[in-house]
């Protein structure tokens, strides 16, 4: 068997397993999908939207909505392997380090789109706003570039006491180049202006150079 | 080509040594009991033996594979039992299993799990939570996720923890079979009696360094105690 063909069976493997874990503790999905749920709700209580003033403001209560949700999916990124206090159990297998963070990843970016996915219809119902096709490939980036840099941090929080506390720390300050290109192209979707940064581009320059570093610094990040 | 091969080994943690210069040879087929008071530093040799934790200085081979050099590899003919399980609770046996096996890439991989499932005597509660089991019940399924992949040298660290008479018998039966094939065995424990029915080789560490090491043949429970009693004391 190939080494690329045995890298991508361990991804597979150590997702599915995480899927597993899941559909048996039922924590992160319920969580991340409430908690979503309840930001949209109370900011539509909140704010006094109307027309001329929807496309500044629902963007970000979108993606607050998103951002905070992911928080909470990422934190538990490695609920299972700190079942026991450690990660020993993934680090005992002959796994390329880097086929345990894509399987991660993977993970954090199916739990953090089901959330997305169920959210976006309430979104569109509740602040009175179309969904077009290209608003989907936008989240799709945009939360690519949240969990990149949150499953890296979520394993070095994950040796702290503090982990809860820290991960938000260490996460909101990083993704800050990715907040603000994902609402401004959000913004730009429902109200188009000119003379505006290609948001898209920058967004998936972002995701490349964090996925790239990340991917490079797992190693010395999980082992000792 | 010995099993093991450690030569002035030392690991600290911070500022604090663990391991001060041991020098260590296991020979393929043989069994040795590592014995030492708590924090002499047995299961620190285990964790460093299993790729876990790298040593700070000295030389380690396995199979004549150096650890750090080619630590993926010796992963790959290691099987470990720690103090944990390094199973998942959520997960039932033949889940835990079988990701293991994907892990470490067993062939027939399905087959080779019912097979160990049988062996350990947990067929009955093979679709079983593992977190639902008793503790010498988990202790046979770590057993058996360390055997999945027929690794030629096992490293046992208090393997007895939470067994019954039966539970024992059966993990002796595994490891009698382990060494049949020309497998080695390296373990912990704090049971002399263990140590003289189930090893070839007896090694006592004490302040980080090997303070007694003989074969067994030859060795009387008596002796034994009083060079156990002289380090523990």
């Amino acid at each position: 068997m190939t080494e690329i063909r045995i890298f991508f069976l361990h991804v597979i493997a150590i997702l599915w397993k995480d899927i597993r874990y899941e559909l048996h503790s039922k924590q992160t999905w319920l969580g991340m999908g409430m908690f979503a749920l309840l930001v949209l709700v109370i900011f539509n209580f909140t704010f006094d939207l109307r027309v001329d003033n929807v496309s500044a403001v629902a963007p970000g209560v979108l993606w607050i909505a998103f951002i905070f949700a992911s928080l909470l999916g990422l934190g538990r990124t490695l609920a299972a392997e700190r079942e026991q206090n450690s990660m020993d159990r993934l680090l005992l297998c002959p796994v390329d380090r880097k086929a345990i963070y894509l399987a991660k990843l993977l993970g954090n970016l199916l739990f953090i789109g089901v959330v997305e996915i169920v959210a976006l219809p309430i979104y569109a119902l509740l602040f009175n706003v179309p969904l077009p096709a290209a608003l989907l490939l936008i989240v799709l980036l945009g939360t690519l570039g949240i969990a990149t840099i949150g499953t890296l941090f979520s394993v070095m929080a994950a040796a702290t006491r503090a982990r809860e506390l820290l991960l938000p720390i260490l996460v909101f300050p990083l993704i800050v180049p990715v907040v603000i290109s994902v609402v401004r192209a959000t913004q730009q979707l429902m109200a188009p202006t000119v003379n505006e940064p290609p948001w898209i581009g920058l967004l998936i320059a972002f995701d490349v150079i964090f996925l790239s570093v990340s991917m490079l610094t797992f190693q010395y990040v999980i082992e000792e | 080509m010995p099993a093991i091969e450690i030569r002035q080994l030392k690991k600290s943690f911070g500022l604090k040594p663990i391991l001060r210069s041991v020098d260590l040879t296991l020979h393929q087929g043989q069994r040795m009991a590592l014995l030492g008071a708590n924090g002499a530093g047995k299961t620190t040799i285990l964790r460093i033996l299993a790729g876990l934790i790298k040593p700070s200085a000295g030389t380690v081979s396995v199979l004549g594979l150096d650890i750090i050099q080619d630590v993926q590899q010796i992963r790959r003919c290691v099987g470990f039992v720690g103090h944990q399980s390094y199973l998942y609770e959520e997960l039932t046996i033949v889940e835990n299993l079988l990701f293991f096996a994907r892990m470490y890439t067993v062939p027939h991989a399905q087959e080779r799990v019912h097979e160990l499932v049988r062996r350990v005597g947990l067929e009955r509660r093979a679709h079983e939570r593992v977190g639902a089991l008793s503790r010498g019940q988990v202790q046979r399924v770590a057993l058996s996720r360390a055997l999945l992949h027929a690794p030629h040298l096992l490293l046992l660290d208090e393997p007895d923890t939470g067994l019954d008479q039966e539970g024992s018998e059966l993990i002796d039966a595994l490891l009698a079979e382990h060494i049949a094939l020309g497998g080695s065995i390296l373990f912990t424990t704090h049971l002399l009696e263990r140590v003289l029915q189930q090893s070839d080789r007896i090694v006592i560490l004490g302040s980080g360094r090997v303070i007694y090491n003989r074969e067994i043949a030859g060795l009387d429970y008596d002796e034994l105690q009083r060079a156990y009693g002289e380090v523990a004391n």
